[in-house]
């Protein structure tokens, strides 16, 4: 087929060309609506399996061998107490090292070994990071099968998103307003504290949100550090009675989380069982849809109100 | 009292100037602390790395004392904690890479389209919610797909083809691809949009459409950026969990075909820690051995990752 | 003899007036060069004439640009812009070649444009080559990547390939503001050689080149065509005291 010159031949194949332009858009579309239909199928499927069952007994009994006294007591104090420990341990750790990489660090092979392990380790299967809790927390430091080391390995899980977050929102303040500190004569840490982290700790806060999110549904480490999958009872209660008035008793205690009981409910037969977990993962849903969405609204305000 | 030119000795400072130096003498005493407090919790990370490979090594170490490293790499059979312990880690393989193409065979293509769609085709408006929607999607706990994949999925599946088992592969591997998109698409598409407009404005002046300009120009312009999102597709699927736990079954079998069930290397980890695991027995060493083969898979995909980066780095 | 008239063309950006009721003729087979100082709105006025601007949102034109013999108005809503670039070639400040082989550049024009024959392919990418003054130098290394050639030679492969279409009108966009004085006397030479064959409408922010290269100049303020006449006119007897301020180096 010599190629056109004239006008009419032009826009046939104009318009043979814009046929395949509106093909792409329309599957581009279609493979949206995929992602689309099945977040809508999987939201619809809990509710209308799950909702029936939620009831206030669900939310305060302890799981048990009769699906209908069944409830999610242990599971969800467990995973609120997990998450407790986890961002004691994740926050700081990914700040500090968020500050250290942009602020302090020199470009050096350490500084280089640093970045690499953690763009590696944010490739790590979670469930490696539970068998390096079985190793080295529960075994080599003799933490046990506990709420310690629960929190210590998502800890280390999250930590890349943090570190992520951190770095980005501190590469976000102009060299200006960090010249402008020094000038006055602050010292590295002032620059840091008074100007640094106050600026960058909305988009800090963002990270920390989405790596809980995170943090709170990881089911597979949780369950290598032994966590068992049928807990009736609490961990021991951080307030007591009589002085020191604070214990941390609960810290060693075994325990169990919300994932892990929706897995232990799925894979039972009875259908009242896949009931129960349905309305557990109607809840853990809610819950990290909930704290993503925070995220994102949050980071859509940082946008429009940090003007640099 | 002021030194007299050629006395060598000096008489000490007194009074505000003694302050202001023992005041800066902490001050940079101090400040060296927080930075080296800082560079340690950086360096958690190297530890981390560090920690994984010794307890990975160190009980597999021991594992390969009791098998035999060419049984392992070859037996057909798996079933360690028989009496006649059989120790073939290509059965696991068969389960992992199974449902890994099933995965990816969807993945890559919808998170692909998605990603052109969005950077080149999409409104502002369609991209505005789009984005974060597949975050959303993204985020949703494993437990959850797996859930999804057992209860939705495989019931539909069946309808179509009755002798579907209630367990198998190609349920868990289609709700693991729709779970891996939102990574591909995201990535993909911050490389796309990472092409200088220059580059598309080329190739519109020429009297290209814009499916044209995607295909021809933007698309193989950022094509390291879609590599590595083609292998952190395949780090995901190879090392996810929970969805083949709960879909797919905990059976070792080896076979490639997604009708089946099976159990992934992830899946036999679990199926194991689920049980009781006395310390130092086989059973328990068997983990790590499994652990360290999907290590070592997953490290070979960063660093294929690492170094197409660094070779087809367009510098835009 | 005309190829192309604007015809009181007004530009908006939004709300913003760019362009104010410009009147332009832009002879065949002559350079015709649009000067001024930045800001002047000459790059603006130039995408207008490949429809540049229907890439981005909120943008409006008024009035035409006619292009002959067929008096085509190429702005107007019921002409599709692919059709105006499938007429029209342009080459960019800062050369982009895209990420593909030299051959595969010099092509990509043929091939929307339907082109499959190889040998047919082969012939006009050679015919294109050697108009922009590069054969020689890469008829041995077609299939290496575009990227591998300097930046003069990247800017002379751009040219083949806005070649290759055989264009009815050659826009250039400051072509050698990006490239040193070498590569810049070798494109310049280039565009005197073309325009026997195209007509060619090249923006320049630097007037010594308009002196060197174009038949007519137009010189713009402020989105406004203040003068437009024979470029040794223009350039010894400017007749707009504004024209004569710019030429003289009074601002710019």
């Amino acid at each position: 087929m010599a190629y056109v010159k004239d006008l009419s031949a032009i826009r046939a194949l104009i318009a043979s060309h814009k046929r395949w332009d509106l093909v792409f858009a329309l599957c581009g579309f279609a493979a949206l609506m995929v992602g689309v239909l099945t977040f809508v199928a999987l939201f619809a499927d809990m509710a209308i399996q799950g909702l029936p069952r939620l009831n206030w007994e669900f939310l305060t009994n302890f799981p048990s061998r009769r699906p209908a006294q069944a409830g999610i007591l242990s599971a969800w104090v467990g995973s609120c107490l997990v998450m407790l420990v986890t961002a004691f341990f994740a926050v700081p750790l990914g700040v500090a090292t968020g500050i250290y990489l942009e602020e302090y660090a020199p470009k050096n092979w350490v500084t280089d070994l640093i970045e690499i392990n953690i763009t590696n380790l944010a490739g790590v299967p979670s469930i490696v990071y539970g068998l390096l809790a079985l190793g080295l927390f529960v075994y080599q430091f003799g933490l046990g099968q506990s709420i310690l080391s629960a929190g210590l390995t998502l800890a280390l899980l999250i930590l890349p998103v943090v570190i992520v977050a951190t770095r980005e929102s501190i590469r976000a303040i102009p060299q200006g307003i960090r010249e402008g500190a020094y000038a006055l004569g602050g010292t590295q840490w002032q620059v840091c504290r008074d100007h640094i982290i106050p600026y960058s700790s909305a988009g800090i806060l963002t990270g920390v949100i989405i790596g809980m999110a995170r943090a709170i549904g990881e089911t597979a480490p949780v369950i290598t550090i032994g966590a068992l999958t049928f807990i009736a009872f609490l961990p021991p209660a951080p307030m007591k009675t009589e002085a020191p008035f604070l214990s941390f008793d609960w810290v060693m205690s075994p325990f169990t989380v919300m994932p892990i009981q929706m897995f232990n409910w799925t894979s039972r037969p009875e259908a009242a069982f896949l009931q129960n977990a349905a309305a557990a993962g109607f809840i853990l849903v809610l819950m990290t849809l909930a704290m993503n969405g925070l995220a994102i609204y949050l980071r859509y305000r940082i946008r429009k109100n940090i003007k640099w | 009292m002021a030194a007299v030119p050629g006395d060598i000795s000096v008489t000490p400072p007194s009074g505000a100037m003694a302050a202001r130096l023992a005041h800066r003498r902490s001050r940079i005493l101090r400040e060296k602390a927080i930075e080296l407090l800082l560079f340690l919790a950086a360096m958690v990370s190297v530890f981390t790395t560090i920690g994984i490979v010794y307890v990975l090594v160190k009980e597999s170490v021991v594992f390969f004392q009791h098998v035999p490293l060419l049984d392992f790499l070859t037996d057909t059979q798996w079933t360690p904690l028989f009496d006649d312990a059989h120790f073939g880690i290509v059965v696991l393989l068969s389960g992992t890479l199974t449902s890994s193409l099933v995965a990816l065979a969807i993945a890559i293509p919808l998170g692909t389209l998605i990603a052109i769609y969005l950077s080149e085709f999409a409104p502002f408006s369609v991209r505005e919610v789009a984005k974060p929607f597949l975050e959303l999607l993204g985020g949703v706990p494993t437990i959850i797909y797996g859930y999804f994949a057992l209860l939705f999925v495989t019931p539909i599946l069946q309808w179509f083809y009755p002798e579907l088992p209630g367990f198998n592969l190609l349920s868990a591997g289609i709700v693991m691809g729709i779970m891996i998109v939102p990574y591909v698409a995201s990535i993909s598409e911050d490389a796309m949009r990472a092409v200088p407009m220059s580059l598309r404005e080329g190739s519109y002046a020429m009297g290209a459409t814009r499916f044209q300009t995607a295909v021809n120009v933007v698309v193989p312009a950022a094509f390291s950026g879609i590599a590595s999102a083609y292998i952190l597709g395949i780090s995901r699927a190879v090392g996810e969990t929970m969805i083949l736990a709960v879909a797919a079954g905990m059976q070792p079998n080896l076979t490639f075909n997604p009708l089946e069930p099976a159990a992934t290397i992830t899946a036999f980890i679990v199926q194991v820690a689920l049980g009781d695991l006395p310390h130092g027995s086989v059973g328990y060493q068997t983990i790590f051995a499994a652990g360290l083969t999907l290590m070592l898979f997953t490290l070979a995909c960063n660093v294929a990752g690492h170094v197409l980066r660094k070779t087809f780095r367009e510098a835009y | 003899m005309a190829k192309a008239e604007a015809k009181g063309l007004s530009f908006y950006y939004g709300e913003y007036r760019a362009l104010k009721d410009l009147n332009l003729v832009v002879h065949e087979n002559r350079v015709t060069a649009l000067i001024g100082p930045s800001g002047c709105g000459k790059s603006t006025f130039l995408r207008c004439f490949n429809r540049m601007h229907d890439l981005y949102p909120g943008n409006r034109y008024e009035g035409e640009i006619v292009l002959h013999p067929d008096n085509a108005n190429l702005l107007a809503p019921t002409v599709d812009p692919i059709e105006v670039r499938m007429r029209l070639s342009m080459v960019f400040q800062k050369p982009n070649p895209f990420p593909k082989s030299i051959f595969e550049n010099v092509a990509y024009g043929l091939r929307v444009r339907g082109e499959r024959s190889r040998r047919a392919l082969a012939d006009k990418v050679e015919v294109a080559l050697r108009g922009a003054a590069l054969w020689d130098e890469v008829k041995d290394r077609l299939q290496e990547l575009a990227f591998n050639l300097s930046g003069g030679q990247q800017q002379r492969l751009c040219i083949a390939r806005a070649l290759a279409t055989d264009p009815e009108l050659l826009l250039f966009d400051e072509p050698t503001s990006s490239l040193d004085p070498i590569a810049t006397a070798s494109i310049e030479e280039l565009i005197t050689e073309l325009k026997q064959h195209v007509t060619i409408l090249i923006v320049t922010h630097n007037m010594q080149q308009a002196a060197r290269v174009s038949d007519y100049t137009a010189y713009m303020y402020l989105g406004e065509l203040i003068e437009f006449g024979v470029t040794d006119e223009l350039f010894i007897k400017p007749r707009n005291k504004q024209t004569e301020d710019y030429i003289t180096g009074r601002f710019g």
